[in-house]
């Protein structure tokens, strides 16, 4: 797998990038025969775009109507709620407000409740304060109504891409990590993509390299869009401060932005963001004095109390913004490519409807598609706060002591799941892989507890930085 | 199920200082629980001397001096369990409802326990960068001393590169040197304040013999570095400019905080100043049969005071269990301490009448400015009733004699304690 060197023999499809997007693509080709590769530039899958989102299973409620985002958002949601369960993806069908604070947003719900419906979303509504604050007795003062989308639901993201890398490459799909897409020329009708690893050549190349589409896309001669990286920073609160808030609360988006949320994750604890805040650095994923506290001035607002409880966790995203309102799905027979580019902060959700889709593309295109049996997805570690964890499981316990043993105090993380993350399928890289796999010194101590031994942990696997 | 009169919630120099004196009252049972692989709590990992000056009688380094509490918590009959976490309170605390009930998970199992009474000695812990809300990339080489000497200490890790110690309190000085022992080069500690917070005798061997300067009035204001930590940029307030100083790690040091999730989870009030839970002269919380003690109520002082306090508050639940019930549930007098600025809190903070003076007969506070000549004032409702000089520095501790509680009147209000 990563580690070794790419094959030069030719593959069917090679996919560049291994985020959400990539990794839906490579399990939904592998359900057909046919040979397939995913090149990552980072080291684990999940590492770009991916990663850092709100953590959202959108419903599709405000998307545009009649877009192709709208559609695949329905479509990938309808495909990942039965997926989560049988994979063991962490999620929780909390609901969402999406609440007017001005009269000006409460004119405005209406139409708000109208999109929806145009989105084939018909079960948002209309409540008044006093219902919203009864949901929501810690909201802060002056809401004034309320529109209640009760299917928008919380994920894991990180469970999520995994969960797809994992069925993909068990069912023989080869990915190729550290593997960066330098350039591409065509040779005897294949293309012969150059890579930091080697070369690599493939019949279909399958553009889904996130905030890196655009580059890639220009190589095919695309020019049609530009990647315009959105960084969003948020704050994550301590699990203490998660019986301050029952659902997602939104605010009334804006042209420019979808605003900044409070909301609940999967491991229990209350995200506060995203800012919007366009940069030319691709790779500028840092946090910001200006953006944080604007953040916790927001926070104040929709739930005074949330600012008083500790920050455990701030980190910074990129979302793939193009000039466009609506994704870049693109099909070039002629010279067998497929762009699969500007997935904005939908992608998580859109993911399995995204890969459903460009498959039919390819087969209306000439690939060959001949079943050979649907592939199993794999029962996943549950990661997340609302089931039963290993440390809470008798019989777990009685099995095999590790899952008895925490390591990280802050979110319970046992010696058993860690070492089963390190010889897992898809073993993490580095420490931040390890979190992503288990939540291990994830917590509000950062590592003050656990750190050191969960380093050692790590140190014990040559392959694994622990640092 | 395990059947106790006392649970003792974590091993650290309180909880096992409470451990010994309990068994050395007569407790019969004694049950101390502590999640890590040995009971001693942060001593275990602190290489520097100077444990054990108030609490016994001598001197010694950190991981002696919680082998011997270790030992001596055995030799009292006190079971102490390792790996063992409370993973859940069961059942309401309103009320005196009886036995306290909680789940304990180890190794070996899920196990239901139930207490006579219960003492919280969790301890603390520092604030982490991002609860410091430091912003800039997010790469490796960022910790708290915590982590470092457990790395260090505990796992034997030699570190290279160049460090910067967040931080000039005690323990910046001992993340330093636990630093230099294991490799590493400390470029300088740098503190917002005007002044170091520790002992002029570190500051000066900072200097003289590592040669390393403390950076006053500096904030970190961004931490640089993709995989790898690659420089700070710091703020200077005086000559308000910015610099970028490269370095490998950076540490983050002090800015204590309570570990009290127990405590918040039980439902025990919680003191907004020293963000533990509020407990009487008498160490118990706002919750009938749970105690608190040592530096989960007073984050952080040192191990020979949160061992005192744990002693204190170890007497203080033999006689409420040597109380008929009857007379343990009678509705108590409580009078509040409350503290003004830039004094940030006060523990204990409400005097229990008829009661006990606090530990050691006196209360602890911090303040957030330093004031080096400033006088405590103590008034119940406008009356003075104590006055004391204090010299205030952000971080360290204060300390106020408390043999005045005995002349306060239950029903004048709150107490209020001022600096002028």
């Amino acid at each position: 797998m990563g580690s070794s060197a790419p094959s030069a023999a030719p593959v069917d499809a090679l996919i560049i990038g291994a985020g959400v997007v990539g990794t839906a693509i490579a399990r939904a080709l592998a359900q057909y025969e046919l040979s397939c590769t995913v090149a990552e530039a980072g080291n684990d899958v999940g590492t770009g775009t991916t990663k850092a989102n709100t953590a959202i299973l959108h419903s599709g409620f405000d998307a545009v109507p009649g877009s192709l985002e709208s559609r695949l958002v329905r479509r990938g949601a309808e495909l990942l709620r039965p997926y989560a369960a049988q994979a063991g993806i962490p999620l929780e069908r909390t609901g969402a407000l999406l609440i007017a604070w001005t009269p000006e947003q409460a004119a405005q719900l209406p139409e708000i409740e109208d999109k929806a419906r145009a989105n084939g979303y018909l079960a948002a509504r209309q409540i008044p304060a006093d219902q919203l604050y009864a949901r929501e007795p810690h909201l802060g003062p002056g809401a004034l109504a309320a529109l209640e989308i009760p299917d928008e639901s919380i994920i894991c993201p990180w469970t999520t891409p995994l969960a797809y890398a994992i069925e993909a490459v068990q069912a023989g799909v080869r990915l190729e990590l550290r593997t960066r897409m330098l350039a591409v020329a065509l040779a005897d009708g294949m293309h012969e993509v150059r890579t930091s690893k080697g070369l690599l050549r493939c019949r279909w190349l399958i553009n889904a390299a996130g905030l890196e589409s655009d580059h890639i896309d220009a190589m095919f001669g695309g020019s049609t869009f530009t990647i315009q990286p959105r960084r969003g920073e948020l704050i994550v609160f301590d699990k203490l401060a998660r019986p301050l808030v029952n659902t997602i609360l939104l605010p009334v988006p804006t042209l420019q932005t979808k605003g900044v949320l409070v909301a609940p994750t999967v491991y229990g604890n209350v995200l506060l963001g995203p800012t919007a805040e366009d940069v030319p650095d691709r790779s500028d994923t840092a946090t910001t004095a200006a953006g944080l506290s604007s953040l916790l001035d927001s926070g104040r607002r929709i739930l005074p109390e949330l600012v008083e409880e500790e920050v455990t966790a701030t980190y910074a995203g990129l979302r793939a913004a193009t000039e466009h309102r609506d994704y870049q799905i693109r099909i070039d027979a002629g010279r067998r490519y497929v762009c699969v580019g500007g997935i904005r902060s939908t992608g998580l959700t859109a993911s399995l409807g995204i890969a459903e889709y460009v498959v039919e593309q390819l087969g209306a295109a000439g690939l060959t598609l001949k079943e050979r049996g649907a592939t199993v997805p794999p029962i996943m570690p549950y990661i997340g706060q609302a089931g039963t964890r290993p440390y809470q499981d008798p019989a777990r316990i009685a099995a095999d002591s590790a899952y008895g043993h925490i390591v990280c105090h802050c979110e319970r993380v046992t010696r058993g799941e860690i070492l089963d993350a390190l010889a897992g399928p898809l073993p993490p890289a580095d420490l931040d892989g390890l979190r992503r796999r288990t939540r291990a010194a994830n917590g509000r101590c950062q590592g003050f507890y656990c750190g050191a031994t969960v380093a050692s942990l790590l140190r014990d696997r040559a392959d694994v930085r622990s640092w | 199920m395990v059947t106790t009169d006392v649970l003792v919630v974590g091993g650290g120099p309180a909880g096992l200082a409470a451990a010994i004196e309990l068994r050395r009252l007569g407790v019969p049972d004694v049950l101390v629980v502590d999640r890590e692989p040995e009971a001693g709590g942060v001593p275990r990992h602190c290489a520097h001397t100077g444990y054990g000056v108030r609490d016994l009688r001598r001197v010694m380094g950190g991981p002696a001096y919680a082998r011997h509490y270790r030992q001596a918590a055995s030799a009292a009959g006190a079971v102490v369990r390792t790996q063992t976490t409370l993973t859940d309170w069961v059942g309401p605390w309103s009320g005196d409802s009886g036995p306290v009930q909680a789940t304990l998970t180890s190794p070996t199992g899920i196990e239901a326990v139930q207490a006579s009474a219960v003492l919280l000695a969790t301890g603390c812990r520092e604030r982490p960068r991002a609860a410091r809300l430091v912003p800039g990339s997010r790469p490796a080489g960022v910790l708290t001393t915590g982590e470092l000497q457990q790395r260090v200490y505990l796992h034997g890790e030699r570190l290279t590169g160049r460090a910067i110690v967040v931080g000039a309190e005690h323990v910046s000085f001992s993340a330093m040197l636990t630093l230099a022992h294991a490799g590493a080069d400390v470029v300088a500690l740098v503190t917002e304040q005007r002044r170091h917070q520790s002992l002029a005798a570190f500051q000066l061997g900072a200097r003289l013999i590592w040669r390393v300067p403390v950076w006053t009035e500096t904030t970190v204001i961004e931490i640089l570095g993709r995989e790898r930590v690659s420089a700070v940029r710091l703020h200077d307030e005086q000559t308000e400019t910015d610099r970028t100083v490269p370095c490998d790690m950076v540490v983050f040091s002090a800015d204590w905080i309570p570990d009290s999730e127990q405590a918040r989870l039980a439902g025990a009030r919680m003191d907004p100043g020293s963000r533990g839970p509020i407990v009487d002269t008498a160490l118990l919380t706002s919750l009938p049969r749970l105690f608190a003690a040592g530096n989960l109520v007073h984050a952080a002082e040192t191990a020979d005071i949160a061992a005192l306090s744990g002693r204190h508050a170890a007497r203080q639940m033999a006689r409420f269990l040597a109380t008929p019930a009857d007379a343990a549930s009678e509705p108590r007098t409580t009078v509040p301490v409350t503290v003004g600025p830039p004094l940030q809190w006060i523990s204990p903070s409400v005097i229990r009448v008829p009661g006990p003076l606090p530990p050691r007969g006196r209360f602890v506070l911090r303040s957030k400015a330093s004031r080096p000549a400033s006088h405590l004032e103590v008034r119940q409702d406008g009356t003075l009733l104590h006055r004391e000089r204090a010299r205030l520095v952000p971080g360290r501790s204060v300390q106020l004699a408390a043999a005045w509680i005995t002349r306060i009147n239950p029903a004048s209000g709150p107490i209020h304690v001022d600096a002028r």
